[in-house]
């Protein structure tokens, strides 16, 4: 794509940032508010941590030493609502707001008022969600997917206020992928066609749809379990003619769309990423881009893969068991894209490189596990053991997390105008790597062999395995704060970083200067 | 659709205070009503004092749009983008529907079937022998227990019908109000909108009616089985929604006659009208699931 930049930014709206608190609190410029997300969802990375190593150090030998079982549902509970809505989803939230309209030339996003709306929700919700903790009876502990009735006739009366912070959240994801859905489709600097978009808004895009459509079901879900717990409906309850399954299929119809918001962004990282590194072009632009759309299509039909162990008919585990097997095909056109990007290319391996790559192998593994998940008669063995909790982590952790990592150190430069530390970065990504792989492959093992998810205490021939599973959480967990570290530092101290500082680097974002101008495009570029 | 080259500058507002305003509003009103349900005495206030500043935000935010539109400020991609964030937030509803709809079919076609002991998921006569599995579900499973037990179903028939006829009017009167604006007839445009509120008020005091009928004499309430669950959950968010749009409405029917919408430029107009029949289709549905069928 070559791009003739007419004029970049800054003429037009002389007015820069606001001083003061005021410029956070009342500021419509996406790179603000993109910044602000991504702000929080490094705190609520490392609160969501706390409540793991809490998890970890319980588990670390088996016997109940350092927390009860029922803070113990606490923190696990807290754990995945934290580190889905909190970390992951604000930071690509935080990614898509700083680039989005970077990469397709807009002024800003398209509906700029909205987008601070959705941003001030997210802290409001959390403190809401979080204070649960310290309410009578707790908070929520009936884990991230809160199936009733344990979340409803079991549930400890702080349940309302988690509801009603989910509905918070929701309305907020809901705001910000509107904005997004707009922005990629009506603020295209003139002459970019869709299947000329850089993939990183493709996925995007995606993922906003999938939000729009999935986030009010989650509100409704909610709902349902208020009216049971306050109201006396009976959604969820068989004693007044409801079904507690019920809960299941409208909880997952929302959370399988759900998991692929929260991998696809990432896949568009990469996209980005690999093609820069490996000096080549993506390989199968299109074919990347009918895969993700392949993906959320698909997405809307394999919930109940979830809830094989529900008591379904027949027809119904055969019916989720194929389409579910179904997603391994786009999902596999998308690895060997990357893979075959990479081939014969000029490689290099800064750090998002690193991130990248680890990404394509880790999260293959995670897709394996998933294939082996899929199996109706299989998944009887492995429903509810350590080898889900490893399966959706190799998806999140090397997936979701490190693709967020890759997108920070491949556009820190353009935000901040400054280079990290390469050497440092390198080192965080071993250490994290290395951390990452010790805490949950071996729960693979202790999963086939039959350790339950969620409890506190287990079997001592369990304990070598979680043993070295809390050693490489305690060594991953720390690592991020050589993150933290190198992110200051950065900012304190890097190098200037000059407008394109990766060599083969294509895309309108490296067209504007380091760090990028308050104000970028307000003349549309022209893309050939 | 390509975005189009446009000499116009996008406008990008200046920070504005009403975004963090909304929050707190939002804040106060979840938090009050989370306080509510667990029986504190002054969340009602917090609950009224969040809705207020809602309302001051809902004057304060769209005053501030309305000035910079009839200023001339928004380019037709500014429009454009207004247009499309308003049907993608009407999808979001719709999806918000599809939740609540499929519940009801689940429990109409499959659970309550298996909870009668069909298939080979029966096991729940076990449970409770001799349940019979209807739709209207007058009589749950667990009979005698902590649900009430209903004494007819709803029919199709008298106000649900009226109600029917009434909201498909409106969204007829409310086609004729954008005929007139689009030949400049201000009679036929204000005319038009006061009748759609006014019908939207009359379906309001029916269905108003109508649950006080079938709370007092049907004992069809919210505590008698999932029948009264399903019931009172989507015709009430239903009335949440016409209540809404009659609020919008009546917004755009002030502004009509301040005179603020051109036969060329009245989005928001549309926007209101698009909430309209989005409306109206959910009752649609509303009358052939729940009430007809």
């Amino acid at each position: 794509m070559t791009t003739q930049v007419a004029e970049t930014g800054h003429d037009d709206h002389a007015h820069g940032p606001a001083k003061g608190i005021t410029r956070w609190l009342f500021t419509t410029n996406h790179k603000d508010i993109g910044s602000m997300y991504l702000i929080f969802s490094l705190i609520m990375l490392f609160i969501g941590g706390s409540m793991a190593f809490v998890i970890r150090a319980e588990l670390f030998q088996p016997g109940l030493q350092l927390v009860e079982p029922n803070f113990f549902n606490q923190m696990i509970t807290m754990h995945g609502l934290i580190m889905v809505f909190g970390a992951v989803m604000p930071a690509f939230v935080g990614l898509a707001n700083w680039m989005i309209p970077l990469m397709i030339g807009a002024p800003d996003m398209a509906l700029p008022r909205l987008n601070n709306l959705s941003f001030w929700i997210l802290p409001f919700a959390f403190s809401m969600m979080m204070v649960t903790l310290f309410m009578d009876g707790g908070g929520p502990n009936f884990g991230w997917t809160f199936y009733a009735p344990l979340s409803t006739t079991y549930a400890p009366p702080s349940v309302t206020f988690f509801i009603f912070a989910i509905h918070m959240m929701g309305a907020s994801s809901i705001m910000g992928a509107i904005n997004v859905v707009v922005t990629i489709v009506n603020m295209r600097a003139p002459g970019m066609g869709y299947m000329k978009m850089p993939m990183f808004c493709w996925t995007w895009l995606i993922t906003a749809f999938l939000l729009i459509a999935v986030m009010p079901v989650l509100a409704g879900v909610v709902t349902m379990m208020l009216m049971d717990i306050h109201f006396g409906t009976s959604f969820f309850d068989a004693g007044g003619g409801g079904d507690p399954v019920l809960f299941q299929h409208v909880f997952w119809f929302f959370g399988h769309p759900e998991v692929y918001i929260m991998i696809l962004p990432s896949f568009g990282v990469v996209s980005q990423v690999i093609p820069t590194f490996a000096r080549k072009k993506l390989f199968g632009y299109h074919s990347m881009v009918y895969a993700i759309i392949a993906i959320a299509v698909l997405s809307f039909v394999v919930w109940a893969h979830h809830m094989f162990t529900v008591g379904m008919p027949l027809a119904g585990e055969l019916f989720f068991m194929y389409t579910t097997m179904l997603i391994a095909v786009p999902t596999g056109v998308k690895i060997f894209n990357w893979v075959s990007t990479m081939f014969k290319g000029s490689m290099t391996f800064e750090t998002p490189m690193l991130y990248s790559i680890a990404f394509v192998i880790l999260f293959t593994i995670g897709g394996l596990s998933g294939i082996m998940l899929a199996l109706a008669p299989v998944d009887f063995v492995y429903h509810d053991t350590y080898f889900v909790v490893a399966h959706f982590h190799y998806v999140l952790v090397p997936g979701a997390i490190f693709g967020i990592f890759a997108a920070v150190y491949y556009w820190l430069p353009k935000w901040s105008g400054k280079m990290y530390d390469e050497g440092l970065a390198k080192f965080h990504f071993w250490v994290s790597f290395v951390g990452l792989n010790l805490t949950f492959f071996p729960m693979h093992f202790v999963g086939l062999a039959g350790m339950p998810r969620r409890i506190p205490d287990y079997p001592l021939q369990f304990a070598d395995f979680n043993m070295i599973v809390s050693v490489g959480a305690f060594l991953f967990g720390t690592s991020q704060l050589i993150f933290v570290f190198i992110l200051i530092k950065t900012l304190r101290s890097g190098k200037a970083a000059p407008q394109s500082p990766w060599e083969s680097a294509e895309g309108l974002e490296w067209t504007i200067p380091s760090p990028a101008p308050y104000h970028t495009f307000a003349t549309p570029p022209k893309v050939d | 659709m390509t975005a189009t080259a446009s000499s116009e500058h996008y406008y990008v507002p200046e920070g504005s205070r009403w975004p963090i305003i909304g929050v707190i509003g939002i804040f106060f009103v979840v938090l009050g009503m989370a306080l509510w349900v667990n029986d504190i005495t002054f969340a009602p206030y917090l609950t009224l004092t969040g809705t207020l500043i809602i309302a001051y935000l809902f004057f304060g935010w769209f005053g501030d749009v309305i000035d910079e539109s009839m200023s001339g400020k928004y380019s037709t991609q500014v429009d454009t983008s207004f247009r499309q964030g308003m049907i993608w937030f009407i999808t979001s509803e719709v999806f918000f529907f599809i939740a609540l709809f499929g519940t009801l079919y689940y429990i109409r076609a499959i659970s309550l079937p298996w909870l009668g002991g069909e298939g080979h998921l029966g096991s729940s006569n076990l449970l409770w022998d001799g349940f019979q599995a209807t739709w209207p579900l007058l009589a749950t499973p667990g009979a005698g227990g902590e649900y009430v037990q209903g004494k007819e179903a709803m029919g199709a028939g008298g106000i649900p019908l009226y109600n029917t006829i009434i909201l498909l009017s409106s969204g007829a009167t409310l086609t004729w109000a954008h005929w007139g604006l689009k030949k400049d007839s201000k009679s036929q445009l204000v005319g038009g909108l006061a009748l759609t509120v006014l019908l939207g008020f009359i379906f309001f005091g029916f269905q108003a009616y109508e649950y006080y009928h079938a709370y007092n004499e049907m004992d069809l309430r919210l505590d008698s089985g999932v029948y009264g669950s399903t019931f009172y959950m989507l015709t009430g968010f239903h009335g949440m929604h016409v209540t809404i749009g009659t609020i919008m409405l009546l917004v755009i029917l002030i502004r009509s006659i301040k005179g603020h919408f051109s036969h060329e430029k009245h989005f928001a107009f549309e926007a209101v009208a698009w909430y309209w029949h989005f409306v109206d289709v959910v009752w649609l549905g509303l009358y052939f699931f729940v009430y007809w069928l």
